[in-house]
């Protein structure tokens, strides 16, 4: 392709049901990883194998339709494929986050707090064993990300999840696992004891925390 | 109160426009004021009427029947590579062929009736329909397309469900376009060769030196491009769903 070479080798596998998250620096790679375990164009040679069942996938954009309701979007999956939505289930978990009232509402009215909530019930919706998260929390405030991790996790539950961020507080709150990603590649890293979500203030969080922020400095 | 500004505006362009007529002095058959050609709207209002639904019923057919062909294409090459190599260059190509070009071959090949108008709409109508709907089409965000294609919806599904209701602003600033655009093609249509029409009126009245009446069936024509634009407008918001329509 003429192109450079994005990364070299890498092996990297998931534990079922565990949040296993890809923290590293802007630029490195993460969103083509997760994009060829999506199966979606990366746009360059990729040149090995990926052992991925049926994956939802959940982006920093909340890529909700704006023509479509809240309900609608819910459902948009089976919408796509022309099956029969399951309206009752998406009805119960926009309860759940808390979208009872704007469930006939259209994107552009919802805040960007609500709209990602919309989006995280959409990826419920797919019922898959894999999710892909492709930093859905970094363009909230800090606010509205800390209850969106907690909502996450708790609806995530028993499923196998890929986070992808560039923030080493998100990594320490929420993973089973830890990779870094950068130019020296892809190593794995401790995570703190104990079940996401952790407390933010959490003594051994913030330990982690502050090893992750050592470890992504140190090789810039 | 969404009425007064245009309202207004009118009412002083037609005080200068007679205030003009009256300062230059200028005679009637070269320039009428307001005034004579409201007198000549008056006069004639049956033979404008006539002559007006002539050309309404080719503008709204040329439009419809020219907008449905604009719609066909764009999907065709937004949704086909093959398509979109040899139909592609064909479609602009055809666009420098100048319409008026045209008029005096549909006469002779469809005689003097409704359909060589019908067809200068059609013509003038299909490009800028097709090519803003695929230009929409064409530029669908990437995050909704792969986020279909994770879901597994195949290229068709994609297509009707989010490439195209993603498409319709674009559609709509083309049908908005095309709505301007259709009279201009009926009435050159009808300025080549007919016997019903505004054009033709405009003709007839411009020959026989009644200067008013050209002008009146100008400003008929001007209410009817204005009244089709709105109708057009009108069921775009209804029917295409548009969050963010543009004012014009």
């Amino acid at each position: 392709m003429g192109g450079e070479r994005l990364f070299g080798p890498l092996d990297l596998s998931l534990r079922a049901g565990a949040w296993t998250c890809i923290l590293g620096p802007s630029g490195v790679g993460k969103s083509t990883i997760l994009r060829l375990i999506a199966g979606l164009e990366i746009g360059g040679t990729f040149e090995g194998e990926i052992d991925a069942p049926a994956v939802a996938y959940m982006a920093q954009d909340d890529l909700l339709f704006p023509w479509l309701d809240v309900l609608d979007n819910a459902v948009l999956g089976a919408r796509l494929r022309g099956e029969v939505p399951d309206l009752e289930r998406a009805k119960a978990l926009i309860g759940r986050v808390g979208l009872t009232a704007q469930i006939g509402q259209k994107p552009p009215t919802l805040s960007g707090g609500q709209r990602q909530r919309v989006a995280l019930v959409r990826t419920m919706m797919e019922d898959r064993p894999v999710i892909l998260l492709d930093e859905p929390f970094s363009a909230l405030d800090a606010r509205n990300r800390a209850q969106m991790q907690e909502l996450a996790v708790e609806l995530f539950a028993g499923r196998t999840v890929l986070l992808i961020t560039h923030d080493p507080a998100e990594a320490a709150r929420l993973s089973d696992a830890i990779y870094i990603l950068d130019e020296g590649g892809l190593r794995g890293m401790a995570a703190p004891e104990g079940d996401a979500p952790r407390a933010v203030d959490d003594a051994a969080v913030l330990r982690a925390q502050g090893a992750l922020f050592k470890e992504l400095r140190g090789a810039a | 109160m969404r009425w007064r500004t245009p309202l207004l505006a009118t009412a002083f362009a037609l005080a200068g426009w007679q205030v003009l007529v009256w300062v230059t002095g200028v005679q009637h058959f070269i320039l009428p004021g307001p005034i004579r050609v409201g007198q000549a709207m008056l006069k004639h209002w049956e033979s404008l009427a006539e002559h007006g639904l002539v050309t309404l019923l080719e503008v709204v057919l040329g439009l419809t029947i020219g907008a449905a062909l604009g719609i066909a294409t764009a999907i065709h090459i937004a949704f086909s590579a093959r398509a979109r190599k040899y139909m592609l260059p064909v479609l602009v190509f055809s666009q420098a062929i100048p319409v008026f070009a045209l008029a005096p071959v549909l006469t002779l090949w469809f005689g003097f009736g409704l359909s060589p108008k019908v067809i200068m709409a059609v013509l003038i109508v299909y490009f800028p329909v097709a090519s803003a709907f695929y230009d929409g089409l064409n530029t669908t965000s990437r995050g909704y397309v792969d986020l279909a294609q994770v879901m597994g919806a195949t290229p068709v599904q994609i297509m009707r469900r989010v490439r195209i209701p993603a498409a319709m602003p674009s559609l709509a600033t083309g049908l908005r376009l095309a709505a301007v655009y259709a009279p201009i093609g009926a009435v050159i249509g009808e300025w080549v060769g007919s016997s019903k029409g505004l054009g033709y009126l405009m003709l007839l009245a411009s020959g026989r030196a009644k200067i008013d009446l050209m002008f009146a069936a100008v400003v008929v024509l001007a209410f009817l491009t204005v009244a089709v634009r709105a109708l057009v407008d009108w069921l775009c918001k209804r029917y295409l769903g548009e969050v963010n329509a543009p004012a014009l």
